[in-house]
């Protein structure tokens, strides 16, 4: 079996969460191989790093240098076809680096591209059945793929949970900074922009009533806000409520937007892509009301609610206040 | 500025509540609504925005049988130029590289500095922007959310990053783009611009006219199968609340103030 490797997600010393979950993922592939960790940066934080990704990889390649500062997609594609040996097995999260990174590594290194996959099983040889969702996560796909000859896999983030108190795996970190050639590149990173501070912050609210697709009008957005100020709740929302500008992006839950930690969260009318899910911690008590029996947010939620929310709402919001 | 669009005719999931066939062969598709791509309309408005700008044109094209036809149609009535359709079937089956070595045929054939794609596709794997651009050897940046044209050799894009935060890049034209849902607020297109457009030649291309051998595309090339459609086993899921609406939410306020969410 070809060698396998995870890219290491860090930022500001600190090692991601992927770390320890494409370790988990890699083991699906080969539970026998030594997984190495390349690790990519610049400065004092990257040995913190190192050292952090040398206790979840038994090795752990080093690549510092100033042009690897920020991760940018087009210089760390270069690096890695320099330094990745043939047939290698490379993983990457699928965040917006490793979407950004995958496809054009695969083309350059002339092997498969698996993007957001959710589970690896063995099948035939090299032969590999990873589990895809489609269609919002309303279908799910089995993918074939030989891996004999190497391949560009992204597992999705938050999937391939470690098992609690497992054992260091005391890696050797080696320096291959040396290794890396040209790394100049045609995209060169400016700045990060951080997002806007809202009027209201939704991180810190106890109860949320999160709004989605379900709303159909700005002019029901309303009916929202009725309802979350009879509940004492804050309004947020999914992504297509701020793509069509009728809230601003501070009230966004997903990992596109703010990551949010109610104690209780009403999904009214939203879907439930993983995204969106990506930015619900600390596991609220859910309740989603949507129209469509078949929404995926109803395979997450606790309780769920067959309705239209536009009907919904008004009549819960008069319920509550006949009872105060 | 020249600028080609690769755009995509899919079920859409706002209109359609998506089902699995129950041989697991495919989904449901017989009376699904399809329209275009959600991102790549964005990307659609943003080229047209950009030719308004400094002048060029905007040519939308598509891999796909005749009834794609209709989305290159819809985009044309937005107010792209010109429209091609690239359909064989020997493109039938082919994985997302398949796709991406098809558009850079017609990438070749013409003379662009700008390519966009949408981020992703409902029915997609977001793969096949960042492939063209690797395959022409063209700069590429992902989940596009802002373009500001610096002159005839660079762009400043923004890249959506997590946390609601942006990324600024420069890159060097020619180059590709993927893009993100909410980069613009794309025109609504009428009847009447959909008929003006109803008749205008949309030419055909096909693995020969590309110059493409049929082994590298389509079934034979794909290097990535799918092999099924399937609903998950669910775990334990929501717990559905039953009876007539009032009834619905006495459960639910008795529940809501078990959990702290109503006082």
């Amino acid at each position: 079996m070809a060698q396998i490797f995870a890219y290491i997600v860090h930022k500001g010393g600190v090692i991601d969460d992927t770390a320890a979950e494409l370790a988990v993922a890699a083991k699906k592939i080969d539970a026998s191989s030594a997984v190495t960790a390349i690790v990519t940066g610049s400065g004092a934080d990257l040995d913190t790093v190192c050292q952090e990704a040398a206790k979840l990889y038994p090795e752990v390649w080093k690549f510092d240098n100033q042009a690897l500062a920020y991760p940018n997609a087009e210089v760390i594609r270069k690096l890695l076809v320099d330094v990745l040996p043939k047939d290698a097995v490379f993983l990457v999260p699928h965040d917006t680096f490793g979407m950004d990174l995958g496809p054009g590594l695969s083309i350059k290194l002339d092997v498969p591209y698996v993007p957001d996959v959710i589970e690896i099983e063995a099948a035939d040889g090299s032969t590999f059945k990873m589990v895809r969702q489609e269609f919002s996560g309303m279908a799910h796909t089995h993918v074939a793929c030989d891996l004999g000859s190497g391949g560009v896999i992204t597992p999705r983030p938050g999937v391939f949970q470690p098992e609690e108190g497992a054992a260091e795996a005391g890696g050797k970190v080696t320096d291959k900074s040396g290794e890396a050639g040209d790394l100049s590149a045609r995209r060169r990173f400016l700045e990060v922009v951080e997002a806007e501070v809202g009027d209201v912050d939704i991180t810190k609210a106890d109860v949320l009533v999160s709004i989605g697709r379900g709303i159909e009008d700005e002019e029901n957005i309303e009916l929202a806000e009725e309802l979350a100020e009879a509940m004492g709740a804050v309004v947020s929302c999914s992504r297509p409520i701020v793509d069509a500008k009728w809230m601003e992006k501070s009230r966004q839950v997903g990992t596109s937007g703010q990551t949010v930690k109610p104690k209780v969260y009403m999904a009214m009318g939203i879907s439930g892509s993983f995204q969106h899910l990506g930015g619900i911690k600390g596991s609220p008590f859910m309740v989603a009301v949507n129209k469509n029996p078949k929404a995926p947010i109803f395979q997450v939620a606790d309780v769920g609610i067959v309705e239209d929310i536009l009907e919904f709402m008004p009549e819960m919001t008069e319920k509550i206040e006949e009872l105060q | 500025m020249e600028i080609l669009v690769c755009v995509k005719r899919v079920p859409d999931t706002a209109e359609n509540e998506i089902e699995v066939k129950s041989d697991g062969t495919d989904i449901e598709r017989d009376d699904l609504v399809y329209s275009v791509n959600e991102w790549d309309n964005y990307a659609v408005e943003e080229a047209i925005q950009i030719r308004d700008n400094v002048g060029g044109s905007v040519t939308v094209v598509t891999v796909g049988d005749d009834e794609s036809e209709e989305v290159l149609r819809r985009e044309m009535a937005m107010g792209a130029d010109n429209g091609v359709l690239l359909s064989d079937s020997a493109f039938e089956g082919s994985d997302g590289r398949g796709v991406a070595a098809i558009l850079k045929a017609q990438a070749d054939a013409g003379n662009y500095d700008l390519i966009l794609c949408g981020a992703q596709a409902d029915d997609g794997a977001g793969q096949v922007g960042g492939m063209l651009a690797a395959m022409l050897d063209w700069p590429y940046a992902s989940l596009v959310n802002h373009i500001e044209i610096v002159d005839d050799k660079k762009i400043k894009v923004g890249r959506e990053i997590e946390g609601g935060n942006q990324e600024l890049n420069e890159i060097e034209l020619p180059c590709v783009l993927s893009i993100q849902t909410g980069i613009n607020e794309p025109r609504y297109v009428g009847i009447r611009g959909i008929r003006k457009v109803a008749s205008v030649e949309i030419p055909v291309k096909g693995a020969s006219d590309l110059g493409l051998d049929p082994a590298t595309v389509g079934e034979a090339g794909a290097k990535v199968k799918r092999l099924d459609y399937f609903v998950p086993e669910l775990g334990e899921g929501a717990e559905i609340l039953e009876g007539s609406m009032e009834e619905k939410i006495e459960k639910l306020i008795e529940l809501l103030k078990a959990k702290g969410g109503l006082k």
